[in-house]
């Protein structure tokens, strides 16, 4: 599967080719699991490994979860306490899968920092930066369905803001926005519909994460470096790989289970702490919460969504340039989508020619200002819209679009960037010395 | 490096208690040690208890706790009631029987009887109602470092029933209370921008505790405060009946994933030595 060349996995015993000629699994497991590694790989290439642990946590307690709760607008509250209260462990259980939602965004968002640090999403790694895109997305999708079957308040109000988004499209808007509750408002169906997609995508997910692996082990993993695995000849390619295990494997588990400790810690002291309170409130359609806040993980772009009110020239402009059919509620949706769309486009909008950030002495404080952005864009998603927070919101959201659309392409052409070592094997021998009896 | 932008992430959030306000002013809110709180926090039996005697002589007039079920008495962990007492105690409430078409005796598998009036929320999961963290009563980081919650904000409430201030007419409805935020407030006691300029606000509930409203069988002193801890801690329990399984739980996890995570550091030192160019011992 991999172009790096290395060893594949020959069939000895009589059974395993009998196997191999029908179906090569036990091949393909190999060769996935013994894939030549670049050596050099840092402690921020260990989050594809929590991301791929997060999944199975979920599918795994939200398996359990399901056989208890029911997914009806005047039972479901009462089926999570069930849960909480009667059901062996089912407590334990509930606030693994509501904190494993937690450690799952924050372990893909210092996945995507890390790939837009050091240049992963370049040629040849665009479709695997593109289908980690999509993964992000269906990730947002299930989070925000699995937020609304508890039936609290702020599932409740989350799921009509939300929801109300896509009624801001014009001309079709309410006609979608009604499909996708199943009615004028957020009811029964809408409950039922989420808990049945918030089970599928999950899968969905699954494939999607088999060709994100798929797609990087057919180009190799990338690098602190960004140079490439050396692919000449086999004695070359093991100058700069080490093969996934058992080296990654273990750096990886240990890894891991250094960020179990902390999870552990959260569910077993603190399970409620990134949680709202509004949610132990049973959903009220009469009654409107003073603020509906979405969950952490979605506040940077509900911040961009929030940041483009009416009084903002560009939204005034694009409004009399469309004749009114762009108002300040769809150019909001527009931005929110807009901002991972610019994220998944910059493959594209990147020119500099050396992938690593690493020698890239000018686009590293643009980054670290990136880094810096979308904490303060989670930051005001939590606050009021109201000045101060409305313009520090706006200027946030136009540093995000800037760096995309107008640093990365810019920085390409107007950067010297620093000579980065010829081979990996260079750079890994800087840090560690060369060893003195090969390793075998 | 990327490390430190999550941690600055979540202090960011953190930071961003007590930007959502209700109605009134900015709520007063004790804090008080409870011995439920941090990693080791146990609930005491014999304050469960006393606040369960609170609850049903005091609130249980208008507030129900109907996701309770009243077998959880006698849990470990919990008001831990002997059995019979358990029992004689479940048999104080009716309850519909749809199989008999009648009232009959509440038995052990039965909840607490829902609210008696229309407007008294039910109380099952007050303390998490108010225990979070960017929730109207501003707790983020007071939560994190002093434990500061739910239970705080009961214990506030029962305690923060005051004169009401000066500008406030008088006929205005509702009783004052310091760490209520959620009720009415008069125009009187705001300034120019319409910010309030007291603490909390005038809420439906008049004053249900004032010292000595009941007696206790351990013989504490049924003082104010005292009662408005013990009730505190016990509504602190119904919302969070397995807590105290959760804490074992997690701190098993925690030992447990803490000596993995030891051994598989000394394994991933190990076979990375000779790869790294280090002499193996």
């Amino acid at each position: 599967m991999s172009g790096i060349p290395h060893d594949h996995y020959e069939p000895k015993t009589g059974g395993e080719k009998w196997l191999h000629s029908r179906l090569p699994i036990v091949g393909l497991l190999y060769d996935t699991i013994m894939i030549p590694t670049p050596k050099n790989l840092n402690w921020m290439w260990i989050w594809g490994i929590v991301l791929t642990f997060c999944l199975v946590l979920q599918i795994v307690t939200g398996i359990i979860l399901a056989m208890h709760y029911t997914p009806h607008v005047d039972m479901a509250f009462a089926s999570v306490e069930h849960i909480m209260r009667n059901v062996n462990g089912g407590h334990f259980i509930r606030y693994l899968h509501m904190n494993g939602a937690s450690l799952f965004f924050v372990a893909v968002y210092l996945h995507i920092f890390r790939g837009l640090y050091y240049g992963s999403y370049k040629a040849p790694r665009e479709v695997t930066w593109i289908i980690g895109m999509l993964i992000y997305l269906a990730m947002m999708g299930t989070a925000f369905m699995g937020y609304v079957l508890p039936w609290g308040q702020m599932s409740f109000w989350g799921a009509t803001v939300i929801t109300g988004l896509f009624g801001a499209i014009p001309f079709v808007g309410d006609a979608i926005q009604t499909w996708l509750l199943g009615g004028p408002a957020v009811d029964n169906a809408t409950l039922n519909r989420f808990f049945s997609l918030h089970y599928l995508l999950p899968f969905v997910i699954a494939a999607l994460v088999a060709l994100h692996i798929w797609a990087f082990h057919t180009t190799g993993n990338n690098n602190p470096t960004g140079v490439d695995v050396r692919r000449t000849s086999k004695a070359e390619a093991e100058k700069d790989t080490v093969p996934f295990w058992p080296y990654f494997v273990i750096k990886d588990l240990f890894a891991l289970g250094v960020i179990m400790v902390v999870f552990f810690a959260i569910v077993g002291f603190m399970p409620n702490y990134l949680g709202h309170p509004d949610n132990y409130i049973e959903a009220d359609a009469l009654v409107t919460p003073a603020h509906i806040v979405p969950e952490w993980y979605f506040l940077p772009f509900y911040a961009i969504l929030r940041a483009f009110t009416s009084d903002v020239w560009v939204v005034m402009f694009a409004s009399w340039i469309t004749g009114g059919i762009i108002d300040a509620k769809f150019f909001g949706v527009l931005a929110m989508f807009g901002a991972i769309a610019v994220m998944a486009l910059a493959p594209w909008l990147d020119t500099s020619s050396v992938r690593s950030g690493r020698y890239r002495p000018m686009f590293k404080w643009w980054f670290w200002l990136l880094c810096i952005d979308f904490v303060v864009l989670m930051w005001v998603g939590a606050m009021p819209a109201e000045p101060p927070y409305s313009t520090i919101s706006l200027i946030a959201s136009a540093y995000w679009f800037a760096y995309f659309l107008v640093i990365l392409p810019l920085l390409g052409v107007i950067e010297k960037p620093e000579a980065a070592p010829a081979t990996i094997e260079e750079d890994f021998d800087a840090h560690y010395g060369k060893a003195e009896t090969p390793a075998e | 490096m990327f490390k430190k932008t999550g941690i600055a992430a979540l202090v960011a959030l953190s930071l961003s208690a007590g930007g959502a306000l209700a109605a009134g002013g900015e709520a007063h809110i004790e804090n008080v040690d409870f011995s439920f709180e941090g990693p080791f926090g146990k609930f005491d039996q014999n304050q469960l208890q006393r606040g369960l005697k609170v609850y049903t002589q005091v609130c249980s007039a208008c507030h129900g706790l109907q996701y309770v079920p009243l077998r959880t008495l006698s849990d470990e962990g919990g008001p831990h009631l002997p059995d019979d007492q358990m029992r004689a105690y479940a048999g104080q409430f009716e309850v519909y029987d749809e199989e008999i078409d009648d009232f009959r005796a509440a038995k052990p598998v039965d909840h607490f009887p829902m609210s008696q009036l229309e407007n008294a929320p039910d109380l099952s999961l007050m303390a998490k109602k108010r225990a979070g963290f960017h929730g109207p009563y501003g707790t983020g980081l007071a939560q994190l470092f002093k434990g500061m919650g739910g239970a705080e904000y009961i214990y506030s409430l029962m305690v923060g029933y005051e004169e009401p201030p000066e500008c406030a007419p008088e006929d205005f409805e509702g009783s004052y209370n310091a760490a209520f935020t959620a009720g009415g407030y008069p125009d009187e006691c705001k300034d120019e921008h319409g910010h309030p300029t007291v603490p909390g606000s005038w809420i439906a509930m008049a004053q249900p505790l004032w010292g000595d409203d009941v007696e206790y069988d351990d013989g504490t002193e049924a003082t104010l405060e005292q009662q408005s801890e013990d009730v505190a801690a016990f509504l602190m329990w119904t919302a969070e009946p397995k807590m105290m399984a959760r804490k074992h739980a997690g701190l098993s996890g925690v030992i447990f994933l803490t000596v993995l995570s030891v051994l598989l550091y000394l394994t991933n030192k190990r076979i990375w030595a000779p790869i790294k160019g280090k002499k193996t011992s």
